[in-house]
């Protein structure tokens, strides 16, 4: 059984202008210590999959599909037992989640409360436990009596790393954990997570629009474009020999430092991800793509199998229009 | 003079000496009644550099180093109180004049358009701010600003005219931008993380209108940014700020792949790698302005220091107590490091020995 499992989740907001679908038919799996990276850009539903898993959705979004947390289906929680899963079996940081932190209590107070209500810990055992927990993503103990403005930027976020530790969570979801963060201080949070990653042995669901961080601290990729994963697979492999035209995109964005095939050749689409109102026929991508052909604006692809542990959602893997419906041939 | 020589000269479009830039200190109200002052940031700390014309040099630094700041000093947003700008080879007096050669481009598209001007009135503003009527040729406005935007590849520019900014695209807007950057044919263009805001997808296509403009107009280009991997792309020539001044500048080949200064490599080991996270990345707080350290003012930071190479080379005291200047160690590659002196056989011997 693996850890986390989501099955052709579908999340469409309700807005005043109409349904926007977000997330159009996502399925992984996470299992116990694997890091998975979902990468994509602004408004690809990357995001709403997280929000969507710890049902931090707004009141009347259509939420449907199976996300299973340890064989329990979350969508199906109850408030009381959702809100102990939270933090205990499942915590999230956040993008800028260090304005999360309240003003006007000290660092070391506001980390125990979580453990105090999630019944983990009495009070004063869990001062002690806090202690350890700031020692272990690298701030002083004596944090504990400081309050949040006298942090700076990167040490908010580690005092965030810390409380999603507090109750001993089996996963970790980080949705752009470090980009607000300095360059340098992004590196040392990113070095950190990873750090605390092996050694606790956490599952994580990575979540970041910048793919050459994926690639440093994850196990597999998933990428997706307008709601839907449209390549997956071992991170190595994806970055270095993406199979999908918007994997290679994207791939191509991240230069290599030293790489001639970089220097002066900055590589780019055309045009700008789809709006979720009015996605494209066919392949959602298939605008914006330089491959495209005559069957991609009639014909969904699904993500065809592309060699070993790797699928992509293109039409021009091998032996994807053999599977495809409606092409007779 | 060889003719060599003045044609090198004259190829210096614009140069920046000995810049500084000091902000003063602020203190609460309390503080202040009671008469304490508020230490001096001293943000820029004689900056010098040569810009050639077509070409693009990048700034490159975290956050605190300087490389915003040198940028607004030479858009004239900023008066420093030391230093001074070159333009074509003489000193910068009529800075509405300068401006029109120098241009502008920021890094948030979204808060440098306004929201209640059509994209006309957007890239045409410059041209009425400049008083600007008519083009060399006799132009009207509206065919200057159809060349702006169709230069930044927003074409047909009369299909976008009258919609305003929120009706375009994050690129798109960052084109418009630069068409308001376009429309007075500047020399130079200054841009402030010009893609750090954008989809990875999208920057591709920016960054290659930049390289346009240098290649067939001829446009030199200074790219302020915190990403090694983007001056790699687009940079002919690299400069590293940290503290306020510049440490390494050069070709951005010997620069990225033969780094001299230790904090240039300490950037170059936060640009992500495929291979994983596990490789040595600097401890420790962006550097505070307000304190600048004695000596080499990387040195509490500075793994060869921290290492004992600095020490094993005889050089740590100086490190620790002599401020240096760049010192050209490769061929038109220039370094602040005391360390890379002595490695390059370029220094005085150690002091502290015989």
């Amino acid at each position: 059984m693996s850890l986390l499992s989501v099955r052709d989740l579908n999340v469409t907001y309700r807005t005043q202008g109409g349904p926007v679908p977000a997330v159009r038919g996502v399925s992984f799996d996470i299992e116990k210590g694997e890091v998975l990276g979902l990468a994509g850009e602004s408004g690809c539903g990357k995001s709403t999959v997280v929000n969507a898993i710890l049902r931090l959705v707004p009141r009347g979004t259509d939420v449907n599909g199976g996300i299973l947390l340890n064989g329990e289906d979350v969508l199906g929680m109850k408030p009381g037992r959702l809100r102990a899963v939270r933090w205990t079996q499942a915590s999230v940081v956040f993008q800028g989640a260090m304005h999360a932190l309240n003003p006007v209590q000290r660092i070391g107070d506001q980390i125990a409360e979580a453990i105090v209500i999630h019944g983990r810990a009495g009070e004063r055992e869990a001062l002690v436990r806090v202690g350890g927990l700031l020692e272990q993503v690298g701030l002083p103990p004596r944090s504990l009596e400081h309050y949040p403005h006298e942090l700076s930027g990167g040490q908010k976020q580690r005092v965030m790393i810390a409380m999603a530790l507090a109750c001993s969570p089996d996963l970790v979801i980080a949705d752009e954990p470090t980009t607000a963060l300095d360059v340098m201080v992004q590196a040392q949070v990113l070095q950190l997570l990873k750090a605390l990653q092996r050694e606790l042995g956490l599952a994580m669901l990575f979540i970041t629009h910048d793919l050459s961080v994926l690639v440093e601290v994850s196990d597999r990729l998933a990428i997706m474009y307008a709601g839907k994963i449209v390549e997956e697979g071992d991170s190595r492999a994806v970055f270095d020999a993406p199979k999908h035209p918007y994997s290679q995109a994207l791939a191509a964005a991240f230069p290599t430092i030293g790489d001639d095939r970089f220097r002066h050749k900055p590589s780019g689409l055309g045009g700008d991800p789809p709006d979720p109102q009015a996605i494209p026929s066919g392949c959602p991508f298939h605008p914006r793509c330089p491959l495209v052909f005559d069957a991609c604006p009639t014909i969904v692809p699904e993500l065809y199998q592309a060699g070993a542990g790797r699928r992509a959602a293109c039409l021009l893997v091998e032996g994807a229009l053999v599977d495809a419906p409606g092409t007779a041939e | 003079m060889s003719g060599s020589d003045e044609r090198a000269n004259t190829d210096v479009v614009l140069e920046v000496r000995n810049l500084g830039v000091t902000f003063e200190g602020r203190v609460g109200l309390v503080s202040g009644l009671m008469g304490k002052k508020g230490s001096d940031a001293r943000a820029v700390d004689g900056v010098g550099f040569e810009l050639r014309r077509g070409e693009v040099l990048a700034l490159a630094g975290e956050s605190g180093c300087g490389k915003t700041t040198t940028a607004r000093v030479i858009m004239g947003l900023l008066k420093p109180q030391q230093g001074e700008i070159l333009f074509e080879g003489k000193p910068v007096k009529n800075l509405r004049r300068f401006r029109r050669r120098v241009q502008m481009v920021f890094q948030d598209p979204m808060g440098s358009l306004n929201p209640r001007q059509t994209i006309y009135e957007i890239v045409a503003e410059a041209l009425r701010i400049h008083g600007i009527h008519r083009g060399e040729h006799g132009e009207p406005e509206e065919e200057l600003v159809a060349r702006a935007l169709s230069r930044a590849g927003m074409r047909p520019p009369e299909r976008f005219f009258l919609l305003y900014p929120h009706e375009l695209s994050g690129g798109q807007r960052q084109r418009v931008v630069i068409a308001g950057a376009l429309v007075l044919e500047p020399e130079v263009i200054v841009a402030d993380e010009p893609v750090s805001n954008l989809d990875a997808s999208v920057r591709g296509e920016i960054l290659r209108l930049l390289m346009k403009l240098r290649e067939e107009d001829q446009i030199s280009i200074i790219i302020v940014t915190h990403d090694l991997g983007l001056a790699w792309t687009v940079a002919d020539r690299v400069a590293v700020m940290y503290l306020g001044r510049i440490v390494e500048i050069g070709p951005a080949e010997d620069v990225l792949t033969k780094p001299l200064h230790p904090y240039t490599q300490a950037l170059l080991n936060v640009v992500p790698e495929a291979e994983g996270i596990d490789r040595p990345i600097l401890s420790g707080e962006p550097p505070d302005p307000t304190r600048i350290p004695p000596g080499c003012r990387f040195h509490p930071r500075c793994p060869e220091v921290a290492s004992g190479s600095a020490a094993q080379a005889g050089v740590e005291a100086r490190c620790r107590g002599e401020d240096l200047g760049l010192v050209e160690l490769r061929p038109g590659h220039l370094a602040a490091c005391h360390l890379a002196n002595v490695v390059a056989g370029n220094a005085r011997p150690p002091v502290a020995t015989s």
